[in-house]
């Protein structure tokens, strides 16, 4: 194809650093790293605790190397594990927090102040290693929902946190859950409590701002019985030549009839055409469907990171409980991903359904690797796999490894998958309608991923749109 | 009568498509309003014609000209000469997964009327635009909110070529071999839309292999392109000729000459 990945040059929108005053801890870990960590947060001692046995386990664990990803060996000791901005404010006025970060924000279209706050979406937003800002918390207590930032869970609701803390995810469920559990910073908490439905999008957004420093986030949201909750989270970092590492750990609850909905639009910088810097993104996300009839439903659009490895998963226990994963992931420039889910059956009657649209670009190398495990006890299980991958130029990967493990013989499992790749006809075709070669390609790759966009709360659906067409911007000769 | 201004005048044009040769010096002269048949063989070079005219990327320019309302139509990208009134019915139109018809034509629209000067139509404008257009063809809008020709029979692809045409409104239209593939009842359809569609300001250029398209539009001119060239130009008896006598005797009139 003449041209088609002649440049794949979108200079990354987010990549801008702020010059704030930072607290930076030395780089290298080691137990003291550990209890420095846990005494900035305030922590009490089960806490504290808990992060060495993880750190202890995470000692005699190796590095995973079986995704289809390369990349060079990391120094764990190179890293700085915890950073934050001086002069926080000890308590919850957001008048107080620095101008500088606000402008951040604000720059990153999450404003957090009063009189600009999105309408409907309630923000938790976190500044490397710490909550700067965690916006409508008032509010939403009024209908008893605990919104956070995981510091905070942990000393104002121990009880909730230490019952549902690693139940999802164990501390030693893999070498980077491990590290995360040992080293975690802020996330952010939910509690929705019986038959509430949340009245707020709730949202998250990540930034990592110093250098040299890793970011690892844990997230913890426990659904009560029949309660309902929709949560986004969004992420960016400046533009460095060395690689930095996020590895944060997500743990979904949903109880009897409870409903959770978990979106996330990922595009922290995913370094040059050569490959030169870029987040590390390799993350553990799962959700547990405790409960009968409860729902848990992840939508992932994936756009940055030089490395991506995620597979939010379903642990459908509950009977009839329902587990859906959807997802864009867009790998161009130096980009690799290896991404999918694990979806495994244990109730009743329990239902998964999972989309995956993999675009790939330019170099990048796009990977789905999925699971579907029907256990013995699951009678009536199904399963619906969709799997589409789509390449755009030629010097691009798509691989599909789906897993099927299927141990109860009334299980209906359904796997379709297929490979295209934007022609030159196609976008000849469009813009011999009038459009743009550019409008052309986000045309195609906007059809492509319309089952997932269709997932995505309406208020970001048109980010996620816009976020696409930038990435794959200039990938068409 | 004083003739027509000229629209679109070509010019010894010699194309290539992967290094063959397949346009060997097209001249071709059309005013405003007229219609001209392209006619040929298989492999003459007639869909190339309507390619290159389009501006198809895979096809090479080696020599000639081609000037479209005053301007140097080859010098243009294919949006700046959609933009510009040319219009190309296709002959395997492409499927856009996930995206309905409406959509897409909206967008083809506003891409046009923002070169116009007009301001873009939003969902509901438009609807209303295309309800007038359907109706003015006689249409019903079963295929709007489908996916762009995905799941649509052939002649569902070509029918929906024409109903582009219907609403972007082009000063040329050129349509490659739309007939292929269509019943008897569909290509019925086909012509009396595109006769429907026939104005003053808007001219056609019809690429088709058989003379049955022809029964149902009169071209104002016909021209037999052979082995790259046009070798015979002549009225709408021309095609009758064809029909009867077939194409080996103006082919090798064509190695003479």
């Amino acid at each position: 194809m003449t041209g088609i990945e002649a440049h794949v040059q979108q200079p990354y929108k987010y990549g801008f650093v702020t010059d704030i005053e930072s607290e930076v801890v030395p780089a290298g870990l080691n137990e003291d790293v550990i209890r420095l960590i846990s005494a900035k947060k305030d922590e009490p001692a089960w806490m504290l605790d808990w992060r060495l046995k993880a750190y202890r386990n995470w000692l005699k664990m190796s590095e995973p190397h079986w995704p289809n990803v390369k990349y060079e060996p990391i120094d764990y000791q190179a890293i700085s594990y915890y950073a934050a901005p001086k002069n926080l404010p000890k308590l919850d006025s957001l008048d107080q927090v620095d101008p500088k970060l606000v402008a951040t924000f604000e720059k990153l279209g999450i404003p957090i102040e009063e009189q600009k706050r999105l309408t409907g979406v309630a923000v938790d937003a976190v500044f490397d290693s710490v909550s700067v800002a965690t916006t409508f918390q008032a509010e939403l207590s009024k209908y008893g929902v605990i919104f956070m930032p995981m510091s905070q869970a942990i000393r104002e609701h121990p009880a909730l946190v230490q019952k549902y803390l690693s139940t999802v995810v164990p501390m030693n469920d893999n070498f980077f859950a491990a590290l995360n559990s040992a080293v975690f910073t802020d996330g952010s908490f939910v509690y929705v409590p019986k038959g509430v439905r949340c009245p707020l999008e709730l949202s998250t957004y990540f930034r990592i701002n110093a250098s040299s420093t890793g970011q690892f986030e844990r997230t913890l949201i426990i659904a009560d019985e029949g309660s309902y909750v929709s949560y986004l989270e969004g992420c960016s970092a400046p533009m460095r030549d060395e690689h930095q590492l996020h590895a944060a750990v997500v743990e979904l609850v949903a109880l009897e009839r409870a409903t959770i909905k978990y979106s996330t639009i990922q595009n922290w910088y995913p370094g040059d055409d050569e490959g030169k810097g870029g987040i590390y993104n390799f993350v553990t996300k799962r959700g547990k469907c405790l409960g009968a009839n409860s729902k848990i439903s992840w939508t992932q659009v994936e756009t940055g990171s030089a490395i991506t490895w995620k597979y939010p998963g379903c642990i459908l226990q509950g009977d009839n409980s329902i587990g859906e994963f959807y997802s864009v992931a867009v790998t161009s420039h130096k980009q690799q991903a290896d991404t999918g889910t694990k979806m495994i059956h244990l109730g009743k009657n329990t239902r998964s359904t999972i989309v995956s649209k993999g675009i790939s670009a330019g170099r990048g190398q796009n990977t789905y690797r999925g699971l579907v495990k029907i256990m013995k006890g699951a009678e009536g299980a199904r399963n619906y796999s969709q799997c589409d991958s789509m390449l755009i130029g030629d010097q691009c990967g798509a691989h599909t490894f789906p897993y099927i493990d299927v141990r109860n013989s009334t299980a209906i499992m359904e796997h379709e998958a297929s490979t295209s790749k934007i022609g030159e006809d196609q976008i000849f075709y469009l813009r011999q309608r009038g459009l743009s070669a550019e409008d052309a390609v986000s045309m195609i790759v906007n059809g492509f991923c319309k089952e997932v966009f269709k997932e995505l709360p309406m208020e970001f659906a048109v980010e996620a749109t816009r976020l696409l067409g930038i990435s794959l911007e200039g990938s068409v000769g | 009568m004083a003739k027509n201004k000229v629209l679109l005048e070509v010019k010894g044009l010699r194309v290539a498509v992967a290094g063959n040769e397949i346009l060997k010096g097209v001249d071709l002269t059309m005013r405003d309003g007229e219609v001209h048949a392209i006619m040929g063989p298989n492999g003459s070079g007639k869909s190339t014609l309507a390619q290159v005219l389009a501006g198809h990327p895979a096809y090479e320019v080696l020599a000639g000209s081609a000037t479209y309302d005053g301007k140097d139509l080859l010098d243009l990208k294919p949006e700046e000469r959609a933009r510009a009134g040319v219009f190309l019915a296709f002959q395997y139109p492409v499927e856009i997964r996930g995206i309905t018809n409406s959509y897409f034509l909206r967008s083809a629209l506003n891409a046009l009327r923002r070169e116009w000067g007009e301001p873009e139509l939003d969902p509901i404008d438009f609807l209303q635009f295309l309800e007038a257009k359907l109706k003015a063809i006689g249409w019903d809008d079963s295929m709007m909110n489908r996916p762009v020709n995905e799941g649509f029979s052939g002649g569902e692809k070509k029918r929906n070529e024409i109903l582009q045409l219907a609403v972007l409104e082009p000063r040329l239209a050129i349509l490659d071999e739309t007939d292929s593939g269509l019943d008897i009842d569909a290509l019925k359809t086909v012509a009396e839309t595109v006769n429907k569609l026939r104005a003053p300001d808007r001219s056609f250029l019809i690429v088709t292999h058989y003379q049955r398209l022809l029964n149902y539009i009169t071209p104002d001119v016909v021209h037999v392109l052979a082995d790259g060239r046009i070798v015979k130009s002549g009225g709408p008896e021309l095609a009758h000729e064809l029909e009867a006598k077939g194409y080996d005797w103006l082919r090798d009139a064509a190695m003479v000459s």
